[in-house]
């Protein structure tokens, strides 16, 4: 007898219906599966016979035979045990097949008989709801997750005996519980802008790089709290919206980060990768691709602590989804692209030692901190639209810490942040362009435009600063964000003159012209 | 002396391991430098043992001699002199010295007899108030047909060179490499302007590299050609110290300008004016060892805020001749750091303010 269940294999972040086809025939008995399988699909033949003995259920031995379509296409993962199992069990009559038409079935088996959690559970979802699905069922560990996708209602199932009883009875309904509605206010331990003291200059940059989504270089001796503001820049940022909570959410699912105890991530993604990352851990790879951290950091921060430590071809990576927002990775079976929308912000010491330009401590040669400095190629420094300073912090400042002065925390910054953000999504309703500084050439014709005095403002600091065409587009996004968070409409003077305060440090480490 | 003998002089100038003593020592010897050239043929060889030592190598570097011979017919081609001193030219106190350099590789147009000559040499991780001084003790004393004889290095050299080159340019260059090569490279359009107003001078071949042991050779040079040495800025151990030591030697003046006790940059003068040095607080007491009268200076001074915005005046009070982070500036001026910024760019365009490092600001003298 036959048997045919829908599942969905995942490529990329992306979706696809698979057909779980079995057989149970006359014949030398035995369990055989095709349809161009991964290793840990080939394994659920041992799972899936075990669980059903475990189960209780009694198979008689015939020939079975099991297929996964579309055959030219590589399955892997762990989700197919149980449609595998459900297949199996409706070939031998044991489960009704009237339902099977309209539900997709997702997961893991153990030897027990008991259904585990998989990944990308948000993916499936939103694949079945696209499909045309009545039901979705997926491990009850994933049942929040699986539901947070949307419209299609979501099972959740924790062994085979219940995937049994779904398909007789209809779901149960401890087992199709909605989620209930979040609590507003989280109470996490999120780190807050307060717990840095001092260095309101680099606080001003990493609030108006939050603003406009520009990308942000720190430079400062060891322990200036570098890391430190970087981390806490995503607690500046507005709240995620459901859209955004969905499309991180779906790929942290596929990776297999999503916590447990929550349907969707939350928090905007920090990412902070060690700097001997390799180029795949980066970008994206595997020979079925997974995500890497440009995407994972997506809609927040992708932190690169210690950038000139960080091989030659991990930084160039970073040019190509830097320009196009996301990332292209191309394997044999075809190309898959993975969302890349994230702000870098990148920290380097000046010098070897760190104590550059303090020529007082710093005892690097002049050699040595030009080698040090220009394993940041110019390209990568073209890109960064503000580039900070800290400084070692006075023992006083420290020493009197929280008492004495009350440093801005989080959430004050935040407002303001938002209300720039507020101001952007507005100029940009109807355009592709969601920040100032993705903004095109004709965007900045028509935003940025500059007044009499402005324009001569603009030109001193174009010569005295030895810019380029690009250095100067560059200078007038961020005097934009600048004047948004002043509330200001148009770019005053010295909004401009601020901008170009942060860009003079490529001058004074690089030389040269902007380029 | 013949044009053949100059030859042979340069000859044995480009041979590696022979100094300056040895060659003057062998010539007041031999009488001629072709003799000295060709010692291994002559008996003179086993009048002393130490010949041995000469001849052999001499007999390593005769295998370059053509290389060496054109080298020395297209030195005109390079606008390079060699000056030995048998010529004219040559700087008269360098020849009071223990160890003046035979050979002298010249570019540009050499102090003419008689003229004055003072030594400015400081440190090369130098700050805002030392090169502010350097500068203006080089203008100063260029201006009243002084010679400046600095290192070109970077820091205070370069200032001292560049005071010099703004009111007449009468500035002579002691390299630590050869002529055709300008170290530190960043100083490429300040090594072309000496040359063409005063003179590029260097007692090691066109071609030869900055090696670290020229340097502390070539102070004996800066000492040696000036009658009196001005240090500027430098740390308890530096080769400033070593050049006001030579100068002591040679029995030049030496003379050190001020700074605070707590400025490790000025630690090193401070010493010398504590050990007997003169204290040299304007240019004007250098001209006064030269019996030249003070002139009206311009003197070097804090500028008054006038003519300023507010929140620049405001800004600019907060700032000091050592240079300040910007967050300092930001704290005390009570301002915010998009508006701070803002002010001292525009200060800096103005001309009161000098930014020492990516985000350090300093008065400017």
């Amino acid at each position: 007898m036959f048997c045919r269940v829908n599942s969905i294999g995942i490529a990329g972040i992306e979706g696809y219906l698979v057909r779980v086809e079995a057989d149970v025939s006359n014949g030398l008995p035995g369990f055989s599966m095709v349809g161009y399988l991964g290793s840990e699909v080939k394994e659920a033949r041992d799972r899936v016979l075990t669980a059903l003995k475990n189960s209780g259920y009694s198979c008689p031995p015939r020939k079975i035979t099991v297929n996964l379509s579309p055959g030219d296409r590589k399955k892997d993962g762990t989700a197919f045990d149980l449609p595998i199992a459900v297949a199996v069990l409706g070939a031998y009559g044991v489960v009704p097949k009237d339902k099977l038409e309209r539900v997709v079935i997702a997961g893991e088996l153990g030897l027990s008989g008991e259904v585990k959690r998989i990944r990308g559970c948000l993916a499936i979802a939103a694949a079945a709801e696209e499909l045309g699905m009545e039901w979705c069922c997926l491990p009850e560990g994933n049942r929040r997750e699986g539901q947070a996708a949307g419209n299609i209602p979501v099972a959740g199932v924790r062994s085979l005996r219940e995937m049994e009883e779904f398909l007789k009875y209809g779901p149960r309904a401890e087992n199709i519980a909605e989620a209930e509605p979040e609590e507003e206010e989280e109470s996490e331990d999120l780190p807050d802008f307060s717990d840095v003291i001092g260095q309101p200059h680099m606080k001003r940059a990493a609030e108006i790089a939050a603003a406009g989504m520009h990308n942000l270089l720190l430079m400062g001796p060891a322990g200036t709290g570098k890391s430190m503001t970087a981390r806490r820049i995503p607690t500046i940022m507005p709240p995620l919206t459901l859209e955004e909570r969905r499309e991180i959410s779906k790929i942290y699912s596929i990776c297999g980060l999503m916590p447990e105890d929550r349907p969707l991530i939350r928090t905007r993604p920090f990412r902070s990768p060690h700097h001997t990352a390799t180029v795949q851990a980066i970008a994206g790879g595997g020979r079925r691709p997974k995500p890497g951290e440009v995407s994972l950091a997506a809609g927040g921060v992708l932190f690169l602590d210690e950038l000139p430590e960080f091989s030659r071809s991990v930084i160039e990576l970073l040019r190509q989804p830097m320009e196009d927002r996301s990332i292209v990775v191309a394997r044999v079976h075809g190309a898959y692209r993975f969302p890349a929308d994230f702000m870098l912000v990148a920290a380097s010491n000046p010098c070897p030692c760190g104590f550059f330009p303090d020529r007082n401590r710093c005892r690097c040669t002049e050699r040595q901190v030009k080698t040090y400095l220009n394993r940041i190629s110019r390209p990568i420094l073209d890109r960064m639209d503000l580039i900070a300073e800290a400084a070692p912090i006075p023992y006083e400042e420290l020493a009197a810490g929280k008492g004495s002065r009350q440093e801005e925390n989080s959430e004050s910054i935040r407002k303001r942040v938002h209300a720039a953000w507020l101001i952007q999504k507005e100029r940009y309703q109807g355009l592709s362009v969601r920040f100032n500084s993705r903004m095109g050439r004709g965007e900045l014709e028509q935003f940025c435009a500059l007044g009499r005095e402005e324009e001569q403002t603009m030109k001193r600091i174009y010569e005295q600063e030895e810019m380029s065409g690009r250095g100067r587009d560059r200078l007038l996004k961020v005097a934009r964000t600048i004047a948004d968070l002043e509330g200001e409409k148009r770019i005053c003077r010295e909004h401009l003159l601020e901008a170009a305060g942060y860009r003079r440090g490529v001058r004074f480490y690089w030389g040269g012209g902007w380029d | 002396m013949t044009e053949q003998e100059k030859q042979y002089l340069y000859l044995l100038c480009r041979i590696k391991g022979i100094g300056a003593v040895t060659l003057r020592r062998l010539w007041e010897e031999l009488g001629s430098f072709q003799s000295i050239y060709y010692i291994e043929e002559t008996d003179e060889m086993k009048k002393f043992p130490a010949f041995c030592r000469v001849a052999q190598k001499i007999r390593l570097g005769r295998s370059e001699q053509k290389k060496t011979e054109e080298e020395y017919h297209s030195l005109s081609e390079w606008g390079i002199q060699f000056i030995t001193p048998f010529d004219e030219n040559y700087p008269e106190k360098l020849k009071e010295i223990y160890d003046p350099p035979m050979g002298l590789w010249v570019r540009g147009k050499l102090p003419e007899k008689g003229c004055h000559t003072a030594a400015i040499v400081g440190a090369r991780d130098h700050t805002e108030y030392g090169r502010a001084m350097a500068e203006w003790f080089g203008r100063e004393l260029s201006a009243a047909g002084i010679w400046v004889v600095s290192g070109m290095a970077r820091g205070i050299d370069s200032a001292a060179h560049r005071g010099a080159l703004s009111s007449g340019g009468k500035t002579a260059a002691i390299l630590g490499c050869g002529l055709k090569i300008c170290y530190p490279r960043e100083n490429y359009r300040l090594f072309q302007e000496i040359g063409e107003t005063g003179c590029l001078i260097s007692e090691f071949p066109p071609y030869a590299a900055p090696a670290a042991g020229n340097f502390p050779m070539r102070n004996r040079i800066i000492s040696g050609m000036s009658d009196l040495v001005t240090v500027v800025e430098a740390r308890e151990k530096s080769g400033s110290l070593i050049t006001a030591a030579l100068a002591l030697d040679q029995g030049r003046e030496v003379l050190a300008v001020p700074g605070r006790s707590t400025d490790p940059l000025s630690a090193g003068c401070n010493r010398l004016i504590k050990s007997g040095a003169q204290l040299a607080d304007s240019p004007g007491d250098l001209l006064e060892i030269f019996s030249m009268k003070r002139q009206s200076e311009r003197m070097v001074q804090e500028k008054n805020g006038k003519g300023l915005a507010k929140t620049e005046k405001m800004v600019y009070s907060c700032l000091d001749l050592q240079p300040k982070f910007l967050d300092e500036i930001i704290q005390q001026s009570g301002l915010s750091p998009g508006a701070c910024m803002g002010a001292l760019l525009e200060l800096e365009w103005k001309g009161y303010v000098v930014r020492t490092a990516n985000q350090y600001y300093g008065k400017k003298l």
